[in-house]
């Protein structure tokens, strides 16, 4: 898996790679990640155009400190070669592959991004990858998929293909997606990379977007694929921690800052030992509380 | 690279500049309408020049139609119009981009 | 000659005009005299005519200044009604001196202006095709552009004497009492018109509908009125709603909205019995659905809204989160309509909503106002005016007059396509950068240094980063890159007043 596993990912805005007005402007909503789009919402007879646009503005434009993906055609398409070469050359931090459906692809991919690094002179390993899941082969062979690259940071579950291939459509209670949610969600925890859900994309249904984001949130994905900036806020809200969770992960913080002071390798609060995974949770914590802006430089929570 | 047919790339949605690439005897001709002419006019006109001329293309008609797209639009656009008209698209000259 | 924003002033216009530059956004207490209108007395028996060509004729002669109001903006149908038969009967010399010009008078004035029928115009605006003719020095005399308010005060003063105005109104009885409410072609508030009438020697009201005496509530009333003119229609209802009142969905202009929101939340002005001025606009709107939620959260209430009206605002009067609507003119048919329900809807004339030589104008009360810019610089001077070609294409409207306000905030974004809003000069200074307080941009804010107060409120606001104007300049520089410096020619087209009747900026004629 790639490193910097603790980075934020709650939001990964998708952004029309043929759309010079959105690829332009999609550095200013705050979005964690910023995916352009070269596959489904580019015509088939604009892939060459799309693909060059992304490359010149990934040269030119700043994104501040978003990642940035993109989505190339897929692997049984005449784009797919030249999309990997073009944006590794152009420093993308991560392809994402769509429809991948085995841990072969994952590796084929690998291997081409490998092959462009050299060829343009990139740092060997500097582009990372992850995969969307879209499909019942697919999500039975996850856990493979998402272990398939040290330079894995994610998979997502992609529904609208997935449902398709079901034989079912998308539903306001999401109980088709249940079983796909929980094995992309599994396999990226057992690989340790991210996990991110699927779009939600009637803007009008407010409700629905807090119902299904408070769900995932609640089954522990790091986040939501976003088809429009206005979801961001809402996405963000969802993930912030309580006050009760910051003030509690501060004295864990504190805690392991004493056990440094003291170069003591066993953490402890109020007497009783600080396990690993309370530690990361109160790293994780205290990562959201930054970015909701409900802390200061210091870690003190903000009274609102 | 060789000009063979007349090609287009772009749109005239805001933001973006439609670039309309055709054979020509010598030189490169640009026909450019846009709403900041007197601003960026002859800005447009060097970086479709330059980006021309990087991809080996010192011959051709230009018409550009733009709409307010800034320069990575621009050179984005004439090197997807220049690589259709040439017929390579298939094969992006990874040195210009 | 240079003004105190650094503009130069061409002498021999400013002299021939007898101008003085532009000095301080402070007005202080003079004594001003103000005029009166000429009364000619009658019982008012006699006021109903039905032929236009018979009232110009009786009232009209060359050299003459002649006014309307633009409340029926692009559904007016009585300017170009009027100005018809005032250039077919071969009028010369006259001076054109409405509230406003909107697109659909442009051919008309252009006409006039071609037939040597107008010769002088001054006005708060005018775009396209009309801004382009005079851009282009279609026009001898220069253009005087004023703000609602400075409209106000030089009828007031006498530096524009009306003779001939020619009002429409959607509703009139036979004596000349009339308002903007009932009728076919509604708008709502009379506000700017009624300046005329109080003020113009003759008074014609232009009306499709007659109704029957007394007619209350008059806005306009008998005592001003000369003619009563029946006509077909005034306007069109479907085109005076300015169009641009439907919610946005852009998420750039609603990023720039929550944060033009945060601002005021964070002001030390948001407190219970605050007023505010939004205006029109997707943005504006946006804004004004934010802050009704902050309204209701923090259980905060405005003593009043000011200025040109929305349903929106009119949404929050009548769910109680604001006391008064002080209604200057209303930009779609919800606002007009809320007028004539609730009595908290004051129609208020331009002299009370803005003029700065009075005893005291709503917008010296205003707290809060939000505003646009076509341009504004890095000494938070602000353009309305002229485009980034040059060529004339706005209206100063009430920006100068509202941005006295305690707290002005401009919402902008930091590039339009490929031109930057944020430049080291404006290309014409309308509102100075001394009224300025706060600018929000896509981006973040930036806040007018001489606002240390602000500084301190406002620069810590999470998720609003805090620029210095210079560097949001640059970033919008490094974005769309240099433009070539625009050309002019020497001769001036337009002089920019400030709304106490000094020039703050020239428009010159542009170079093609």
């Amino acid at each position: 898996m790639a490193e910097n596993e603790e980075r934020l990912r709650r939001t990964m805005m998708f952004v029309p790679g043929n759309n010079p007005a959105m690829v332009k402007d999609a550095g200013i909503y705050g979005a964690d990640s910023i995916m352009f789009d070269l596959e489904d919402s580019v015509s088939l007879s604009e892939k060459d155009a799309a693909r060059v646009l992304v490359y010149e503005a990934l040269q030119t434009q700043d994104y501040g400190n978003a990642e940035l993906v993109v989505r190339v055609n897929g692997q049984d398409t005449e784009f797919y070669a030249n999309d990997v070469k073009a944006m590794v050359k152009a420093g993308i931090d991560v392809i994402r592959l769509p429809k991948a459906e085995s841990a072969d692809m994952v590796k084929q991919l690998e291997a081409d991004i490998l092959a462009a690094e050299k060829e343009f002179g990139r740092e060997v390993g500097s582009t990372h990858l992850m995969a969307a899941i879209e499909s019942a082969k697919g999500v039975l062979n996850a856990p493979q998929i998402a272990a398939a690259s040290d330079r894995m940071i994610g998979i997502a579950l992609s529904a609208e293909d997935y449902t398709t291939d079901m034989k079912t459509h998308r539903y306001p209670d999401g109980a088709e997606l249940e079983f796909a949610r929980n094995m992309v969600l599994h396999a990226a925890r057992a690989a340790g990379v991210a996990a991110f859900d699927t779009v939600f994309t009637n803007m009008d249904d407010t409700e629905g977007f807090y119902r299904e984001t408070e769900y995932i949130h609640q089954l522990g994905f790091d986040g939501k694929s976003l088809v429009n900036p206005r979801q961001i806020e809402m996405v963000n809200k969802v993930y912030e921690p309580t006050q009760k969770e910051i003030l509690n992960a501060k004295n864990v913080i504190n805690a392991i800052e004493e056990a440094r002071l003291k170069g003591s390798g066993v953490i402890s609060m109020n007497g009783q030992m600080v396990d690993r995974p309370v530690v990361l949770r109160a790293q994780r914590v205290m990562g959201l509380a930054k970015a909701s802006n409900l802390v200061d430089e210091e870690g003190n929570y903000i009274e609102k | 690279m060789e000009i063979k047919d007349t090609a287009v790339a772009g749109t005239l949605e805001s933001s973006d500049i439609q670039i309309m690439i055709s054979k020509a005897a010598d030189g490169i001709q640009i026909d450019l309408q846009s709403d900041v002419e007197k601003q960026f006019g002859d800005q447009i006109r060097q970086v479709i020049t330059t980006t021309l001329n990087n991809l080996g293309i010192n011959a051709a008609k230009v018409k550009a139609v733009d709409k307010g797209a800034l320069d990575c639009v621009i050179k984005a656009r004439t090197i997807a119009a220049a690589q259709r008209a040439s017929q390579t698209t298939d094969q992006p000259a990874w040195e210009v981009l | 000659m240079k003004n105190s924003v650094n503009r130069d002033l061409p002498e021999d216009v400013m002299k021939d005009l007898n101008y003085q530059p532009f000095e301080s956004t402070e007005i202080g207490h003079p004594e001003i005299q103000r005029v009166a209108p000429k009364v000619h007395v009658s019982t008012g028996d006699d006021k109903v005519v039905t032929s236009i060509k018979q009232v110009i004729k009786d009232t009209l002669k060359d050299g003459m200044t002649i006014s309307f109001h633009h409340h029926f903006r692009n559904g007016d149908f009585v300017f170009n009604m009027v100005m018809r038969e005032i250039i077919d009967a071969g009028y010369k010399d006259l001076t054109l001196a409405p509230s406003s010009l909107t697109g659909v008078m442009n051919d008309l004035v252009i006409e006039a202006i071609k037939a040597g029928t107008i010769t002088h115009i001054t006005s708060s605006g005018m775009r396209g095709s009309l801004g382009d003719f005079v851009s282009h020095g279609g026009l001898k005399n220069p253009v005087i552009f004023r703000s609602h308010g400075n409209r106000a005060r030089a009828i007031e003063h006498g530096d524009i004497k009306i003779d001939v105005a020619f009002l429409g109104v959607p509703n009139a009885d036979a004596l000349g009492n009339a308002n903007g409410m009932e009728g076919d072609a509604v708008f709502g508030s009379l506000g700017y018109a009624l300046m005329d009438a109080q003020y113009a020697d003759k008074v014609v009201l232009l009306t499709d509908n007659i109704v029957s005496y007394p007619n209350t509530p008059a806005s306009i009333k008998q005592t001003q009125v000369d003619y009563v003119v029946k006509v077909d229609k005034v306007g069109d209802p479907d085109k005076i709603g300015s169009g641009a009142t439907r919610f946005t969905k852009d998420p750039k202009e609603l990023k720039i909205a929550a944060t033009v929101n945060d601002v005021i939340v964070n002001s030390p002005y948001f407190k219970d019995g605050f007023s505010f001025q939004t205006g029109s606009g997707g943005a504006a709107l946006a804004v004004t659905r934010y802050l009704r939620q902050s309204m209701i959260d923090n259980q905060i209430k405005a003593s009043f809204a000011l200025g040109g009206i929305t349903k929106p605002t009119t949404d929050l009067l009548k769910e109680g989160l604001v006391d008064k609507v002080m209604d200057v003119q209303d930009f779609d048919k919800g606002a007009a309509d809320s007028m004539h329900t609730s009595a908290n809807q004051q129609e208020i004339d331009a002299s009370w909503y803005a003029d700065p030589d009075n005893k005291g104008a709503m917008v010296d009360q205003l707290d809060v106002v939000i505003l646009s810019a076509l341009e504004i610089d890095t000494k938070f001077n602000v353009n309305v005016m002229s485009g980034s070609d040059g060529v004339i294409r706005g209206a100063i409207g009430g920006h100068q007059d509202a941005a006295t306000a305690k707290l002005t905030i401009i919402s902008a974004p930091l590039v339009r396509g490929r031109i930057a809003t944020i430049v080291p000069d404006v290309t014409t200074v309308v509102t100075p950068g001394d009224s300025v307080d706060v600018l929000v941009t896509e981006y973040g804010i930036a806040i007018n240094p001489k606002r240390k107060d602000l500084q301190k409120a406002l620069g810590n606001l999470p998720g609003v980063p805090v620029y210095k104007i210079e560097d949001l300049q640059k970033l919008a520089e490094q974005k769309v890159g240099k433009p070539k410096p625009l050309e002019f020619t020497d001769r001036t087209v337009a002089m920019i007043e400030y709304r106490d009747g000094s020039i703050i900026d020239t428009i010159k004629e542009v170079k093609d």
